[in-house]
């Protein structure tokens, strides 16, 4: 290697090492709101950098189908970073399969490129980077059609499923093993590609709507997890890093949220969760509820001091958020003290809800988190529940025989009155009923969320002026 | 096993105490921004794909190459670009952040 060839390295290598950086501070100050646009600049200086730093590496020969490739990704990028925020969790998916995707060529490239010479260790990474690619890469897809509604919510479950899952994903453990002793074996690295494959679509089937946070964050990990394979396979410390940092992040997001929901890992990917429970509905029909009007409502809250708004994906579907903010607005106005309390479930990802309530310029230090909020609802005059409804359900916390016993939530039951706008008697996502609908305090809103909403601001405006 | 993968594994095994400790302290309110912001991060792995079109040493590693950058491109862009508008949308109630 002459000098120049060097010189040329350590520069790469400088970048490399100044992105490294770059991106750890970019998480540092994702901490808090006011710091976190600074953060995007941090990780956008580093990959330029890094990207930049690539291109003097001597054995690039051919530019042109680079920059058509950085263009051409370019242009799919774009239209994916202009989605509407409702669609956050199926693009994240799909990012998350378009990651995988590039982790899994990656690796097969360079494993043809080097056979019949691989070395046992870094065979043995190149398999976990395929393997992790390619299941990632097609429960990604999976996930985001669910999520997308393409694909049916409802987790298909069948007998013997966890039995055929696991000897997929034991069957690709054994095919890395033999190649790890026999990196020769060519024929058989499509197989180690096509069973992982099949794996993640067969995981993901049995998997219902309200796990969909868990399950975006385990395959967040696993896209991590990959891509960190992929720097030991290509000799890239900065990817070894970018992925153990991305890895990490989607493992504690699994835990907060599999706690959120008292589950653990094993039992959200086996257990199919979701799956209605006709039983738990039966006999409670002859309980009785009381109803309100708009006008009846709107006194309500105008005479309140305290009120808590607790919001599910049910208002986000009906495009109900904007109204909010009006109420929010109308009741500040009054005097009234307004916060939202927001689940860790709530949406379709983690944090998902608080990007909802943003978009609609309710200011995030009125967003409270579980933890904070449970305390205060004693000294809450009104609860307003709007398109929530299981992360609300006081048998988590009496009934021991409740499917989710035991899974936090906001105890919304212990405010003075609890609100609750809903379509109808039906029960929620899990099929479980909750008993908050029936106590002396509540009173149940029928209708559109959307629609009530606006009723309630048009009470509230028309009676101050 | 190699020098370099004995490095790598140093740096892996620090890469992910340094994760878990800043990412324990994220605000559960930028949770969904977090996870764009590391999905676009982790398309750094672009560098290993630019290398393979650029040395262009089997048509198989150039075409894989070349669409793995694509793909990876497309996270890089789409990743900043969410993440970005996203926490634009973050505004505090108190009127000293200017």
């Amino acid at each position: 290697m002459n000098t120049d060839l060097a010189g040329n390295q350590q520069i790469i290598e400088i970048t490399y090492l100044i992105a490294s950086v770059l991106f750890i501070l970019s998480l540092k100050w994702m901490s808090s709101p006011a710091t976190a646009q600074r953060g995007v600049r941090a990780g956008e200086i580093g990959m330029v950098l890094a990207i930049a730093g690539t291109l003097l590496h001597h054995g690039i020969v051919d530019y042109k189908w680079i920059a058509i490739a950085l263009v051409l990704g370019t242009g799919i990028g774009i239209p994916l970073g202009m989605v509407h925020m409702t669609a956050v969790p199926q693009r994240t998916a799909l990012s998350h399969a378009f990651g995988a995707f590039c982790v899994t060529l990656v690796g097969t490239a360079e494993f043809y490129l080097r056979t019949p010479d691989v070395p046992r260790f870094m065979m043995a990474v190149l398999s976990m980077e395929v393997i992790l690619g390619s299941l990632t890469f097609t429960g990604s897809l999976m996930a985001a059609g669910k999520l997308q509604e393409i694909l049916p919510q409802r987790p298909l479950t069948y007998k013997g499923q966890n039995f055929v899952n696991l000897s997929l994903l034991a069957a690709s453990v054994v095919i890395a093993g033999y190649l790890v002793v026999h990196p020769g074996a060519r024929q058989l690295f499509p197989v180690m590609i096509v069973v992982p494959l099949l794996f993640g679509v067969l995981m993901i089937v049995p998997i219902g709507g309200a796990d969909m946070p868990t399950v975006i964050s385990l395959l967040n990990s696993y896209a991590g997890l990959s891509a960190a394979a992929m720097g030991f396979v290509v000799d890239s410390k900065l990817l070894i890093i970018a992925g153990a940092l991305d890895g990490s992040s989607g493992l504690i997001l699994s835990i907060i949220m599999s706690k959120a929901m008292n589950r653990s890992f094993t039992n959200v990917l086996f257990g199919a969760f979701g799956q209605v429970q006709p039983s738990a509905v039966a006999g409670l029909e002859e309980k009785t509820v009381r109803s309100a009007t708009p006008e009846e409502a709107a006194g309500i809250l105008a005479a309140a001091n305290k009120v808590v708004i607790v919001p599910g994906y049910g208002m986000a579907v009906a495009q109900a958020q904007h109204k909010v903010r009006e109420l929010y607005d109308a009741l500040t106005k009054r005097g009234v003290d307004v916060r939202f309390a927001i689940h860790p479930v709530a949406g379709r990802m983690p944090g998902h809800m608080n990007v909802l309530l943003a978009e609609a310029d309710i200011p995030y230090d009125r967003l409270i988190e579980m933890d904070d909020i449970n305390g205060d609802f004693p000294q809450t005059d009104v609860a307003l529940v709007i398109g929530a409804n299981d992360v609300t359900n006081p048998a988590a916390r009496t009934d021991t025989g409740s499917p989710i016993f035991g899974m936090p939530i906001l105890d919304v039951d212990k405010a003075r009155t609890v609100m609750v706008i809903k379509r109808s008697m039906s029960p929620g996502f899990a099929g479980i009923d909750n008993p908050l609908y029936y106590l002396d305090k509540t009173l149940m809103l029928f209708g559109d969320a959307k629609a009530f909403v606006n009723s309630i601001v048009h009470e509230l405006t028309a009676s101050t002026h | 096993m190699g020098s370099a993968l004995i490095n790598g594994l140093f740096v892996f095994m620090l890469a992910a105490f340094i994760g878990f400790e800043v990412i324990r302290r994220v605000s559960p309110l930028l949770h969904t921004p977090l996870m764009s912001l590391t999905n676009a991060l982790d398309a750094i792995a672009v560098v290993g794909a630019i290398v393979l079109v650029g040395e262009h040493k089997s048509t198989l590693s150039f075409v894989f190459g070349f669409l793995a950058v694509i793909a990876a491109t497309s996270n890089v862009v789409g990743g900043f670009l969410i993440t970005d508008r996203m926490l634009k949308m973050f505004k505090s109630s108190r009127p000293t952040k200017p």
